[in-house]
């Protein structure tokens, strides 16, 4: 708690001391200093230390950890999991993310049903438990390279999906992703924006989410991330980790394969 | 007559190919699996209702670069541009121009047309999302060309001015698969915002062509 109110006071003193002289720079470049003086003081890591007690602790009608949650590397295994997510599961048969695949642990272990975290709005209740728990996960992953073959029928399958998404336009700005995310050094406003059909953007971005967000103070999952990319492209409401989230996630994920795993990021 | 015979065979069946080829064209459609993971995958929530998911003839179009870039594909660019360009009304009251103060706003906002927004936002035209547009406004997107100087580059000749009111007014009337939004055909901006961004753009005291 102490180490919170000393790290938001820093946070706080920081944004006000880089924010008017780098105006004219872009966010990345802002963000870069803003990281250099953070060193490794990332405030998601408040995030991932809620989520290894909150891992460890029983809870639900079944009043039990998730420490038997299966993430594609067998019970338990969490270390390097969500670098090689998403994936398929036979008990499911469906291809996952981390959010649904963590869904699923919930249901079956906990026994809390997958619409508590559904319908619960972004940082409260179920959502809020996922967001402390993904940040636990994905800090074991840190370092490591994206690692998703999609070599499974089941996972082509999406992975072809997803591409397809990728460039479908919908909604009143006929926006689709590749509208802001299939070319090279392209800009809205003064954010960088990825290109997400090659490796080298895709890895960048891939590689840096779920991450906090200093302009709300939020830590974000990739779901999350997904759910706001699309409320800007005027599209109407994705279901939190439906299948249209989940294919685009392994489309880019399949695309940053090699790259290195800055999860948690830190974000405008 | 044999040679005759194999030859009328094969013209037969090249025929029956290119009507299955320009049947396959007419016919463009949203894959199935597609269609079904969009309705699945969405639902409504404030404005931004549903139905946003299903795609008009430009956005299947546009989804789809591999047949947007074959002669069929190419063909139905042009088709669309058409159908765009003759749905463009002219100003009702004759004027192209309104005022590039009020211009600079609409340029400026990036709001509206979301689930967080409702029925009472005032959208914006985003143009600085995508354009430069004045050398004081630094904070820019990329993905559309530099506005600075646009009037001063082009002039106010008639042809400019209906050409300019027609890409912003619906910019597919051009390039089928432009980025920028059709302003006018789907009420993202009034006709009034659009003479105010037509002055912006095109008026010598706007800034943009100081």
């Amino acid at each position: 708690m102490k180490r919170y109110a000393i790290l938001g006071t820093f946070i706080v003193a920081l944004s006000s001391m880089v924010a008017p002289q780098v105006w004219a720079q872009t966010a990345s470049d802002q963000l870069k200093a803003y990281r250099d003086a953070l060193a490794d003081g990332n405030p998601a890591e408040l995030y991932e230390m809620e989520g290894e007690e909150l891992w460890k602790k029983p809870m639900g009608p079944k009043n039990a950890t998730l420490q038997k949650c299966n993430l594609g590397l067998g019970d338990g295994v969490v270390k390097d999991a969500s670098a090689q997510l998403p994936r398929y599961f036979k008990d499911t048969n469906r291809v996952q993310d981390l959010e649904s695949r963590l869904m699923t642990c919930m249901e079956t272990l906990q026994g809390i049903p997958q619409s508590e975290t559904i319908d619960a709005p972004w940082g409260k209740g179920q959502k809020k438990v996922m967001d402390a728990v993904v940040a636990y996960v994905v800090t074991q992953s840190k370092g490591m390279k994206v690692n998703v073959p999609a070599n499974l029928p089941q996972e082509k399958k999406m992975l072809a999906l997803g591409e397809k998404l990728f460039y479908q336009q919908g909604g009143p700005m006929d926006f689709s992703c590749a509208s802001c995310h299939s070319v090279d050094n392209q800009r809205i406003r003064m954010q960088d924006l990825p290109n997400l059909t090659k490796p080298a953007g895709a890895q960048a971005g891939w590689g840096s989410w779920p991450a906090y967000r200093v302009s709300n103070g939020q830590f974000w999952t990739m779901q999350h991330r997904l759910n706001d990319c699309y409320r800007q492209q005027r599209m109407p409401y994705p279901i939190y980790g439906s299948d249209a989230t989940i294919a685009l996630s392994i489309y880019m994920a399949h695309e940053a394969n090699g790259g290195e795993i800055m999860t948690p990021g830190l974000k405008r | 007559m044999k040679t005759q015979f194999k030859l009328m065979n094969r013209l037969v069946a090249m025929g029956l190919v290119s009507f299955a080829v320009a049947t396959v064209s007419q016919a463009q459609t949203t894959d199935p699996q597609v269609t079904e993971t969009l309705n699945n995958s969405f639902v409504s929530k404030g404005i931004a209702n549903k139905d946003r998911v299903k795609p008009d003839d430009i956005q299947i179009l546009c989804s789809d670069k591999v047949f947007l870039q074959s002669p069929a594909g190419q063909k139905r660019a042009v088709e669309l541009q058409a159908i765009a360009l003759k749905e463009i009304k002219p100003p009702s009251d004759g004027k192209y121009l309104g005022e590039w103060k009020a211009g600079e706003k609409v340029a400026q906002s990036g709001r509206g047309a979301t689930w967080s927004d409702n029925e009472k936002t005032v959208n914006g035209g985003s143009c600085y999302n995508c354009h430069q547009v004045t050398k004081a406004e630094v904070s820019h997107g990329t993905i559309g060309p530099s506005l600075l100087g646009y009037g001063k580059l082009r002039g106010n000749s008639e042809e400019i001015t209906v050409y300019t009111w027609n890409r912003l007014n619906n910019s597919k009337a051009y390039n089928a698969c432009s980025n920028m939004p059709r302003f006018a055909h789907f009420d993202l901006l009034s006709e009034k915002q659009i003479q105010d961004v037509m002055a912006l753009l095109l008026d010598p005291q706007s800034p943009v062509n100081q």
